[in-house]
């Protein structure tokens, strides 16, 4: 069983995209969605919910203003401005450290398991997945991610699948940490400008953090030559093959707006650089 | 005096898991009576931590460490400790106690492993 | 007046509607609050004047005071903390700072006073001009959690007095609520496509919840479905410019070049936009 996640630094160059069209292509595999902030993926695969759990991180402070005696002790002490002048927690900046419950004169502050989100195990016509909504403004700090990841390791140990295929988050800090952590390989899909080449460059960093091979494919490649070369190079230079190319075609702006993965669209030439790409990935992991 | 092998699973005959934060399992090897006890790691899914806590769970029952790789916060937590750290053991944790005894594993002097690379793994 | 740039998915075109907006007005300061990936000054070139580093407070144990009680570690919420035994000797606490949080708890309530604070670095953030643009930014450290304490800081340099623009980092989580709170306007990117419709919901969930009066760039227009303007249109959200898909337009941003210093059409369209925001604010503050 191998593991392979779909990286870009930069969010927008076609992440989902490209998972979506790994979903249809691979066979006998477990999806994943690890951009548990703004979760994509099944826009194209239109998962059914089989499973739902809810996701519990942190604390929230709570004040009880039966037994505030409003000496704002704990607003002296916040370093987050999460207590307001009125003495109120405001929830979307409290940390949950819970040093304002431990000073409170009159114990009038309790910390409440914070409820941050929830994940699912669903079905698609392309078989299982796994993915999670996190709430507004919680920390995303890889745990929901985490723990994803172990249940599709789970199911796809269970069923006996040769892959487990993850679509990435967008950045480089905790939660795509948590999304590439012991998988094989990393697909990186990039655009060609500036901003992509410079986000593709920390990818690659991280990648050779964790000792994870990283394969490249340009995006939209034709939008700038120049810049997919300048692009291609400096992977080569530094470890990253390049598994491929795509053009800039509105037939993947059409199958998305239908619900579809690029294999269901209607673009031929797409469709068969999808494969190569994909035979170049398998055979760099084996 | 007490081994402790990461493993897969709770058993003499389970796997090395290569992991020491994030491990399935801590099996606990007397080298005296020879009895072994498995706990289950509690820290599988923590986000940040895990090595620290792992480390600690470890120090307070073993001597003596064998994994796969360590990551910086487990190496620094079980070096204070005074816990002798061994790596790069395979096979499984019989085999890996087997290949402690006869001073075949290299000792570890630093951290080889990046932080959170056990996730999900 | 502040106003932000936020989208709930990640290249809609916040960069390049945040750049270009700050291009058309006389004087404004231009905060990039991506401080994970921050890429306006690829754009606006900015001669960087001043470095500060962002540095935030650590525990460092004084051995000597410290009688080993594991209270530290007891109020860590973040498992910072690792206190060792050793037997018939005091324990020893562990520091771990890259898992700090900087809540100041262990050193206030340390009980023999063993803890003082250090500052750690964790960024930096870089000003500087360009044009009569005055331009800020935060750069995270590759590694460092703590990007809503880098964005706050940062945003304790806005002048009161003056035209703000906040590009915001990306999503919906943390950062992103740190990046906004506080502004007077947002303005919401998305592109027509059912990703930017999806995210564009999770944005307008954001701003209504903040209670931050907010409308919509659609970037892109024509590649694409008419759903989100569908949407805004159900919603009576305000969309305050459709900028029309130009492969000439992408082939300029690829090259790290700004549009609204180069081209009157593209001017008019950010003016127009700006000129939209202060509408659609003045109207919001009389109905408040």
């Amino acid at each position: 069983m191998k593991q392979i996640v779909v990286l870009s630094g930069k969010g927008g160059t076609g992440k989902t995209v490209m998972t979506g069209a790994l979903a249809a292509l691979v066979d006998n595999k477990v999806m994943v969605d690890c951009d548990v902030d703004a979760a994509d993926l099944h826009l194209l695969l239109t998962p059914k919910v089989v499973e739902r759990h809810e996701f519990k991180s942190g604390k929230k402070a709570r004040i009880d203003e039966r037994a505030c005696v409003r000496c704002g002790r704990c607003l002296e002490v916040c370093r987050f401005g999460a207590v307001t002048k009125k003495l109120f927690i405001d929830m979307s900046s409290c940390e949950g450290c819970g040093l304002c419950a431990r000073v409170c004169p009159a114990a009038a502050i309790t910390m409440e398991e914070n409820l941050c989100g929830e994940w699912f195990v669903s079905e698609t016509r392309f078989g299982t997945m796994v993915h999670a909504r996190l709430g507004i403004g919680e920390e995303n700090s890889g745990k929901l991610v985490a723990q994803i990841r172990q249940k599709a390791k789970e199911i796809a140990k269970e069923a006996f699948r040769d892959w487990v295929i993850i679509d990435g988050p967008p950045g480089i800090g905790c939660p795509v940490m948590a999304s590439l952590s012991g998988v094989d390989a990393v697909l990186l899909v990039t655009e060609p400008s500036c901003s992509g080449l410079h986000d593709a460059g920390r990818v690659i960093d991280l990648g050779k953090h964790f000792k994870v091979p990283v394969q490249l494919v340009v995006n939209k490649w034709d939008i700038n030559p120049a810049v997919t070369e300048q692009i291609e190079k400096y992977c080569t230079e530094n470890g990253v093959a390049v598994a491929g190319r795509l053009p800039f075609d509105r037939a993947v702006v059409n199958a998305v707006i239908q619900g579809r993965t690029i294999m269901e669209g209607e673009s031929l030439g797409l469709k068969a650089e999808i494969i190569k790409i994909w035979a170049h990935l398998k055979g760099a992991i084996s | 005096m007490n081994v402790c092998v990461t493993a897969l699973g709770p058993m003499e005959n389970s796997e090395v898991d290569p992991r020491f934060g994030r491990c399935a399992y801590f099996v606990f090897f007397n080298l005296h009576t020879r009895a072994v006890e498995a706990v289950k790691n509690p820290n599988v899914e923590a986000s940040g931590g895990a090595g620290i806590q792992s480390a600690q769970l470890v120090a307070s029952r073993a001597a003596i460490v064998v994994t796969g790789h360590l990551g910086p916060n487990a190496f620094k937590t079980l070096n204070a400790a005074g816990i002798s750290m061994f790596s790069g053991a395979t096979g499984t944790v019989k085999e890996a106690v087997a290949a402690y005894e006869a001073g075949k594993l290299a000792r570890a002097t630093a951290p080889d492993s990046a932080s959170k690379s056990g996730i999900a793994s | 007046m502040i106003i932000a740039v936020a989208s709930g998915k990640g290249g809609t075109g916040k960069t390049t509607v945040a750049v270009n907006l700050a291009l058309v007005l006389e004087k404004v300061d231009f905060f990039d609050s991506d401080v994970e990936e921050p890429n306006a000054h690829l754009f606006l070139k900015p001669d960087i004047k001043i470095t500060s580093e962002v540095a935030v407070p650590v525990p460092v144990i004084d051995a000597g005071n410290c009688t080993g009680c594991g209270k530290c570690a007891e109020v860590c919420a973040y498992h910072a903390l690792a206190v060792i035994p050793h037997p018939g000797k005091k324990s020893q606490v562990l520091v771990f700072p890259h898992l700090c949080h900087a809540c100041g708890a262990c050193s206030l309530l340390c009980p023999a006073g063993a803890i003082r604070e250090e500052a750690r670095n964790i960024g930096v953030i870089e000003e500087g001009e360009c044009g009569n643009i005055r331009f800020l930014h935060g750069k995270m450290n590759v590694g460092e959690v703590l990007s809503p304490t880098i964005i706050r800081r940062l945003k304790g340099k806005v002048r009161p007095d003056a035209v703000t623009i906040i590009d915001a980092p990306p999503g919906t989580s943390c950062p992103v609520v740190a990046a906004i709170r506080g502004v007077d306007f947002c303005v919401l990117v998305t592109e027509p496509t059912p990703f930017g419709l999806h995210d564009l919901t999770l944005a307008v969930d954001v701003v209504r919840q903040m209670k931050i009066p907010f409308g919509v760039v659609i970037n892109r227009a024509g590649l694409g479905n008419d759903a989100a303007e569908d949407y805004c249109r159900a919603e009576k959200i305000p969309v305050l410019a459709k900028i029309l898909f130009d492969r000439e337009i992408a082939v300029r941003y690829s090259t790290g070049d700004t549009l609204a210093d180069k081209s009157p059409e593209m001017a008019k369209i950010f003016t127009e936009l700006y000129q939209n925001i202060c509408q659609v604010k003045n109207e919001a503050d009389r109905c408040s």
